[in-house]
């Protein structure tokens, strides 16, 4: 009885809670389970890109993009978009792999995509971000600098390959690893140009993940990742019987399966060249 | 603070005008019931026979493995591991007086017997087999410890206190033990405290044994209170706690032990009735396990490991006699929580913590019925039939957990549900001077937390970790056990086998797919079933009552275990033997011991186990009571390992050597 005698309050405050939001008619917003990043204005519209981590981070950074009309203070449903980060060096400037826009499925108001932003940002050396869209036929484009900061961890590698060409790998998937079987999803780039970055189709990467710590120990049934068409990134499973520092060390072969980069681990050879870290 | 502790003691001995009489008291009491054997302990205030007992303040690891049906397995010199019928933890039963309790060591580092004290039993029941099923579901046999209780005055009231002091020299072992026990008609309280203390013993080439140290102590409290002339309600209480405990066997030590044991039960007694007895009880009791590798060197990763395990019980036993029947229903249940973590420290001390969950929080819950009827045929025959049916229910409740072992079994459930059955009978036919006793059983059980659900569980015997596998068969056992004795006059002799062919029999399987977790770690080793194992074990034993003063016993043993298309199994005793010679005259008590082994010849390399060669040691010792007034003052000394012998046997863990010799000396003070 007396429990009841605090539930049933309780109780009353979240009836009539729920009834008060029932009765508003809601701005629609579907940011909530994200985190706002920077807001892009021109003179028509703002356009706020939001992020899955609470910032933009060196490496793989899935984003969403609203924009909204200023003259109606609605959220534009129908517009295409294309983006284009750029890094400004000291002695040359070059672009990031990154997806195409698209809308968000189940969403009304929402555009996303993903930026690998492979290098981070320093005192002297800046990102900025560009973002041209259509609403209806009419071209508009905002511009920004952006802030990257370096990744704690290793999340992306550029290298070159045995074959002279030079790639961007990243690491996409596990965000949140856990001690356990992880879902492992990487992305690779080839460095066309200065500005292009197209996806390596049909390569495939094995790995190993060590802990250094632990006398370099491995983990069991590890799978290692291979291209998904769907998805166009590379897929495996991770293991981590344990939290702390990972070693994730990759071996990159192409569709003739011919090794890229990267070495085995052996007892004389305790780590890859081609490596990803974790810590949990 | 020892020795201020110790001070007192000494001087409460020398104060206390009104000493408790009390023995601790050890002596194999074998009846007509074959596979059985009670070791008595202590008596509170009982009449206890002084003849045959060596030293009274052992610890409750020596009083078992004065029975020969148990083994000790020693990783140093606390909390031994027993073994019935070659057979180690998981394979037997443990209880206190009935309660299911479970060690929180992932490495058997705190077998149930560490917990207990001799100071809280009065005898330990050892069943061989499906004939210790009573208390739950086993395979080799059952160990059940009794508690002391001194139970109701038929007059008076008394208030009696005791104490008791030990000292060895060998590892500079103190023992102190002190009680007070307060009963009357209706009402008794019985509490008792003993405290153990030993530093690094000595091995036969004085060598100290590093890391062989501990400190423990005991307190319990046993209450009693009669509602009438049929019923009476008891509560338990038992708090044991050792510190800085060494294990020179294994690369750890333990810094913490604690159980606390509590449980309460009513008895209802009627002889005139159909249903003689009527006991349930409820209990609970918990039990922290922190290991500790501070204090070695060269520790390649500094690692916490602690556990817990925590085990809620009850169970409902009633006798009932009628005609040629004696019947026995024990109906019990328990819950029980196992959980052990790892964290490990990198030497990078910028690096994060290493966590893992070595039982990912294992809930087991059992319940079975047990029943038991022992029929008396005609004067020269009876028979006993048993069966227990157990169900298990386990489940990984931490999810956590769980993604760990996912690792291993991607498709793993938490759950999981087992069916235990267990069924023997036995039949004693007397002729003569003969007794001819055969029985017959076959048991299953579910593996245990480890085997299960272990997660990279270190051991340092061969030198491998290991994974539990869930999906593991329940292990089952045939077994067929025969025993003649034949009695005449001052001779006794008897024979007795046991047969145990063994299926699914659960074992660890190296997977060199996987990586050892333990810096150092020869590789990995998954649970599995091996198809056919038998074991074997054969005990020949003759006692001779050479006149009023001498009498003489001599018994060897054999035992046998090996899969039958394969490997031997690993720790099964050697040959051994043990002959010794008492002597008593009046108050004055001796005996002389020769006890040994021959060469372990199948031994099993592949589970780290080497030729461990045969020994022979010597012990002696001797008691005399003195009568001082009305006080009773006994004294037990001896001398264990005469020659100093260096040796070791089959069940030390990585060949450590056992103690060179040791001089003992045990006090007690009586009061009549």
């Amino acid at each position: 009885m007396k429990t009841l005698k605090y539930i049933l309050p309780l109780l009353i405050a979240v009836f009539i809670s729920s009834c008060t939001n029932n009765d508003d008619v809601l701005i629609l917003d579907e940011t909530t389970e994200l985190n706002f990043i920077k807001t892009f204005s021109n003179a028509e519209h703002t356009v706020d890109v939001f992020s899955t981590k609470k910032t933009l981070e060196q490496g793989y950074n899935d984003l969403y993009i609203r924009i909204e009309e200023k003259s109606t203070s609605t959220y534009i449903k129908n517009a295409s978009l294309t983006w284009k980060p750029v890094m400004h060096m000291t002695n040359k400037v070059h672009s990031s792999p990154r997806s195409t826009i698209t809308k968000t499925e189940g969403k009304e108001t929402l555009y996303n995509g993903y930026i690998v932003f492979q290098m981070a940002e320093n005192a002297l050396e800046k990102w900025d971000l560009t973002i041209d869209y259509t609403i209806d036929n009419v071209n508009y484009t905002v511009k920004e600098f952006i802030s990257v900061p370096a990744a704690v961890k290793k999340n992306v590698t550029v290298f070159t390959g045995a074959n002279d060409i030079k790639y961007v790998l990243a690491l996409i998937d596990p965000k949140e690893p856990t001690v356990g079987l992880n879902d492992f999803k990487i992305g690779l780039y080839k460095m066309e140009s200065m500005m292009s970055f197209p996806v390596v189709e049909n390569f495939m990467i094995k790995h190993d993940p060590r802990m250094p710590s632990m006398g370099n120990h491995s983990s069991p049934n590890n799978t290692d990742l291979t291209f998904n068409t769907a998805s166009k990134i590379y897929e495996g499973e991770l293991s981590l019987t344990m939290t702390g520092y990972w070693k994730l060390n990759l071996m990159l072969y192409n569709n003739l399966n011919q090794l890229v980069k990267g070495e085995e681990v052996t007892e004389s050879n305790e780590a890859s060249s081609l490596f990803l870290e974790i810590e949990f | 603070m020892k020795n201020i502790i110790f001070l007192i003691g000494l001087l409460m001995v020398f104060q206390t005008v009104r000493p408790q009489q009390k023995i601790y008291e050890t002596a194999i009491l074998e009846g007509n019931q074959i596979l059985k054997e009670i070791i008595i302990i202590g008596k509170k205030r009982k009449g206890v026979d002084n003849k045959k007992h060596t030293k009274p303040l052992s610890s409750l690891g020596q009083f078992l493995e004065e029975s020969s049906k148990i083994n000790m397995i020693k990783r140093g010199n606390y909390a031994w591991e027993p073994a019935i019928n070659n057979m180690l933890s998981d394979r037997i039963s443990v209880t206190i007086d009935g309660m299911q309790i479970f060690g929180a060591c992932t490495d058997k580092m705190d077998p149930v017997t560490s917990y207990v004290a001799i100071s809280n039993l009065e005898n330990v029941v050892i069943s061989s087999g499906q004939h210790g099923s009573e208390n739950g579901q086993t395979i080799g046999g059952a160990i059940d410890l009794k508690l002391d209780k001194s139970g109701f005055t038929k007059y008076d009231s008394k208030l009696i206190t005791g104490f008791d002091l030990g000292y060895e020299n060998n590892s500079n072992t103190k023992i102190i033990g002190i009680e007070t026990n307060y009963s009357n008609q209706k009402f008794f309280l019985n509490t008792d405290f003993i405290k153990r203390s030993a530093d690094n013993y000595f091995d036969g080439n004085n060598q100290e044994v590093l890391f062989s140290q501990y400190n423990k102590y005991n307190f319990s409290a046993i209450s009693g209170y009669k509602i009438s002339s049929k019923e009476k309600i008891e509560a338990t209480l038992i708090y044991d706690e050792a510190t800085n405990v060494g294990y020179p066997a294994l690369p750890m030590d333990v810094s913490l032990a604690k159980a606390l044991i509590g449980s309460v039960n009513y008895e209802y007694s009627n002889a005139e009735t159909f249903i003689n007895t009527l006991e349930t009880k409820i209990y609970a009791n918990s039990i922290t396990h922190v290991m500790d590798d501070t204090k070695r060197p060269n520790v390649p990763i500094h690692m916490d490991m602690p556990g817990w395990s925590n085990t809620y019980g009850f169970y409902i036993k009633s006798k009932a006699k009628k005609n040629q029947h004696a019947l026995l229903m024990n109906f019990n249940g328990y819950y029980n929580t196992s959980l052990a973590e790892m964290t490990m420290y990198p030497k990078n001390t910028s690096e994060r913590l290493m966590f893992m969950l070595t039982w990912p929080d294992v809930i087991t819950i059992y319940s079975g019925l047990y029943l038991e009827d022992k029929i008396k045929i005609n004067a020269t025959t009876s028979a006993q039939l048993s069966a227990r049916f157990g169900f298990q229910h386990n489940r990984i409740a931490s999810d956590f957990g769980l993604g760990s072992l996912q690792i291993f079994y991607p498709h793993l459930t938490a759950s999981k549900n087992r069916f235990l059955p267990s069924v023997s009978t036995q039949i004693t036919h007397k002729k003569k001077s003969f007794t001819y006793t055969v029985s017959l059983g076959y048991g299953e059980r579910a593996p245990s937390v480890s085997e299960g659900y272990g997660n990279f569980l270190y051991n340092s015997f061969d030198n491998f970790d290991y994974i539990g596998n869930p999906y593991l068969k329940n292990e089952k056992s045939f077994e067929f056990n025969t025993k003649v004795s034949f009695k005449k006059k001052a001779f006794n002799i008897s024979f007795e086998n046991s047969f145990f062919y063994l299926s699914d029999y659960i074992i660890g399987e190296i997977n060199t797919h996987y990586s050892p977790m333990v810096i150092g770690a020869d590789g990995v080793k998954v649970y599995r079933s091996l198809d056919n194992v038998l074991q074997f074990n054969s005990a020949l034993n003759t006692s001779y009552k050479i006149n009023t003063h001498f009498t003489t016993n001599a018994s060897i043993g054999y035992n046998y275990g090996k899969e039958i298309h394969g490997e031997y199994l690993p720790l099964i005793a050697p040959f051994s033997y043990k002959v010794n010679l008492l002597y008593k005259k009046n108050v004055f008590t001796s005996k002389i011991e020769i006890v040994g082994a021959g060469t372990q010849v199948n031994y099993s390399k592949s589970y780290g186990e080497d030729k461990t060669k045969k020994y022979t040691i010597f012990n002696f010792n001797t008691g005399y009571t003195f009568y001082i007034n009305n006080d009773v003052l006994t004294v037990k000394t001896g001398v264990e390992n005469i020659f100093n012998n260096y040796y070791s046997t089959y069940s030390d863990w990585k060949n450590i050597p056992r103690m060179g010799r040791n001089i003992f000396v045990n006090l007690s003070y009586i009061l009549k």
